[in-house]
């Protein structure tokens, strides 16, 4: 069999056989407690400076925020940022309870289907499991109610994110997402840092590769 | 299929020099790559402790390659995906057609993968009637072209703005021949606009990976522009295509790499999209393929544990090392012969095709030390080559002139007091000569190197001071 066979020839360059049970243990042990390593200090600190720090990556990274008070400033600021950049007003939504709980009949005059996104969706709007603020990161983890396609089709990607959902470090990031699903790993988790870009033209910079070419946040302080 | 032409370095080489289009490529990108590298470094103080890490949880998963393999698989498994695996090159290619070939796949699109390249997939799947489509940018104009990747992160990184141009006109025939590209967004609007459709029909998507997590049993890609997420997310079928060495154990170890990976690449903090793909479409699911595979190669990795290239097999494939070098920077890509250029590659390429074919490679260096001093893993990449060579030269493979030389310098390097004597005069001499610009345009004896490029004036004892004086010493 394959599988023997290249285990062992590993074995083999490793001048050892297949590891005891009281080898293996302390291995087990580490893949058990997934014990942290060095985290560094731009992953540490208050709400308040974590907060500063992912607006300020995201930026950096060519991605735009919105800092709303709570959920029923949403529909209006998407409008607005709809408006603001020329865009048409229909777009596709995750069927996530928090993005259905918006008021959005307020706003009648933007059209959403929710769902998958198809290619001829312009417009996303994506729920975020969370912020990471040492480097401006969303962690997009998939599922019926956050369809992994939003993240990618849609020339313009609006995200929603709630700031309590804001944390310092990937590995933070991922410690939430265990806790949620009682470890079990999601289909599909994209760490997603600004709008899609390509830099293979020349090594120069370009917007919109194949993603999207735009990365809005809806950052939610409040309920 | 690409015939490696690493036995033919030198002229390789010495025609890469003569390449204008290729020396305005890289007098345009490789200051870029290390401006960035080193701003981004400047913007993390603990980024040296990070690389200790990183090069620790290498070691660490080196040392136990088989148990986190198994674990992995086992996770895969359990998350209703195939793990497939491949002792060599030819076992991988069939791996690959067979579960195309399953699906009834008449396209496959690809995400950017190096092990892809090293295993000639694509020729494989033609030969069987299967059309490969690359849809990273840079690999997409490098199939079109017929070429091999020049640079492992930036696989066009020898072409320029009218190559793309002309390109694009010759194989898109259905659009109009005469539309103004007025700038470089035109040629990406126009490849984006191709490959969307090539993605929507594509049966199978095939990604590499830059890290496997035996926690988890997830296969992860590192990405810029989002076309390996849309190769693995639309298709029915996903194949993730990895290397025995990517495993890591845990999310937390993979996060610590990360932080050195594309600070040392790109110069970003992070790439845009670090996607983790764990099994098919579960229950609910309204996208993501139906079928996940791995198909987990060896291809010649195992036989480098336990020896003295042990050390490579912790490369993330930044290309930092390339970005740095200046045998890179004059001769390119290409002139390397096949997959893997650059530092990296001069020590890879000998342990995967064999040292009678890429022997030169290991020479293609000025041991400057570059590459070791910005390798994210601290791979000892100087040290690794001088094995190659020291091999070479016990094979008996080193044309005679050569050999007397570093008999030499063997002869004086083995007597550390009568070498430093030896070379103390001529590290000191070129230092003075080089001074002004830190460079030498000529230098004596030296012109297969110094026709094409500038030889880097010694800081302290470098070896090419060392190797200059042992040549005058073995011709006086
Ligand atoms: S050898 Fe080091 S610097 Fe070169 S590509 Fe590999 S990890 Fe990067």
């Amino acid at each position: 069999m394959t599988r023997e066979a290249v285990l062992g020839s590993i074995r083999r360059g490793l001048r050892r056989g297949p590891l005891t049970d009281e080898q293996a243990a302390p291995l087990r042990a580490r893949l058990a407690s997934h014990p942290r390593h060095l985290r560094p200090a731009i992953a540490e600190g208050d709400r308040a400076a974590l907060l500063l720090r992912f607006i300020a990556n995201v930026e950096r990274e060519f991605g735009t925020v919105s800092l709303l008070p709570s959920l029923a400033a949403v529909a209006e600021a998407v409008a607005d940022y709809l408006a603001s950049q020329n865009l048409p007003t229909e777009f596709v939504m995750a069927p996530h309870p928090d993005l259905q709980s918006i008021p959005w009949a307020e706003r009648p005059m933007l059209r959403i289907r929710e769902g998958r996104a198809e290619a001829t969706d312009l417009i996303g709007l994506q729920h975020a499991f969370a912020g990471v603020a040492e480097t401006g990161t969303l962690m997009l983890p998939s599922g019926p109610d956050r369809p992994t396609t939003v993240n990618l089709l849609p020339d313009t990607a609006l995200v929603l994110l709630r700031a309590s959902a804001l944390v310092g470090s990937y590995e933070d990031a991922w410690d939430r997402l265990r806790a949620e699903r009682g470890g079990a790993m999601p289909r599909n988790v994209m760490l997603v840092t600004g709008p899609s870009r390509s830099a293979d033209i020349e090594q120069t910079l370009e917007l919109g590769a194949h993603g999207p070419r735009r990365l809005h946040i809806l950052l939610i302080e409040g309920g | 299929m690409h015939v490696a032409t690493s036995p033919a370095f030198k002229s390789n080489a010495t025609k890469a020099i003569a390449d204008a289009g290729l020396q305005k490529a890289l007098a345009r990108s490789r200051p870029q790559f290390m401006a960035r590298r080193s701003a981004a470094v400047a913007a993390l103080p603990e980024f040296e402790a990070l690389r200790d890490t990183a090069r620790d949880i290498k070691n660490h998963t080196l040392a136990h390659l088989d148990f986190y393999l198994e674990r992995f698989a086992e996770k895969v498994e359990a998350a209703g995906g195939t793990v497939h695996w491949c002792s060599t090159a030819d076992e991988a290619r069939e791996a690959v057609l067979r579960i195309c070939q399953d699906a009834g796949a008449r396209t496959v699109t690809k995400g950017k993968s190096m092990i892809s390249e090293e295993l000639a997939i694509n020729d494989h799947l033609e030969a069987n009637g299967i059309q490969p489509i690359e849809t990273d940018l840079g690999e997409y104009i490098i199939q079109l072209r017929h070429e091999l990747p020049s640079h492992i992160i930036a696989p066009a990184f020898h072409l320029n703005r009218e190559d793309w141009e002309a390109q694009f006109r010759k194989s898109h025939t259905d659009l109009p021949a005469d539309r103004v590209f007025h700038e470089r967004r035109d040629i990406l609007t126009e490849a984006r606009a191709k490959l969307r459709a090539r993605f929507l029909a594509a049966d199978v998507g095939i990604t590499g990976a830059n890290f496997l997590i035996a926690e988890t049993g997830s296969s992860v890609i590192v990405t810029n522009e989002g076309n390996g997420d849309l190769t693995q997310t639309l298709p029915r079928v996903h194949i993730a295509l990895a290397s025995i060495e990517k495993v890591v154990p845990t999310l937390e170890d993979c996060a610590s790499i990360l932080r050195v990976l594309a600070r040392s690449a790109t110069g970003q903090a992070m790439s845009v999209y670090t996607t983790f793909s764990t099994g098919g479409r579960r229950p609910g699911d309204s996208d993501g393929p139906e079928e996940y595979h791995v198909v987990l190669v060896d291809n010649g990795r195992s036989s480098m544990l336990g020896g003295e290239f042990q050390d490579m097999l912790r490369c993330i494939r930044c290309a930092a090392c390339m970005n740095h070098c200046p045998v890179y920077g004059s001769v390119g890509g290409h002139a390397y012969g096949w997959v893997y250029p650059g530092p990296m590659g001069s020590v890879l390429t000998p342990a995967l095709i064999g040292v009678d074919k890429a022997g030169h490679l290991p020479n293609a260096s000025t041991f400057c030390g570059k590459c070791e001093s910005v390798c994210p893993v601290r791979i000892p990449l100087p040290k690794l080559m001088r094995h190659w060579r020291e091999r070479e030269f016990e094979r008996h493979l080193t044309p005679p002139g050569v050999r007397t030389n570093l008999a030499v310098w063997g002869f004086f390097a083995r007597r550390p007091s009568l070498y430093r004597m030896a070379t103390r005069a001529g590290a000191v001499s070129l230092g003075w000569l080089g001074r002004k610009r830190g460079r030498f345009a000529r230098m004596p004896m030296a012109s297969g190197w110094t026709g094409g490029r500038d030889l880097p004036a010694p800081e302290g004892d470098t070896f090419f001071a060392r190797y200059a004086r042992a040549q005058r010493s073995g011709r006086a």
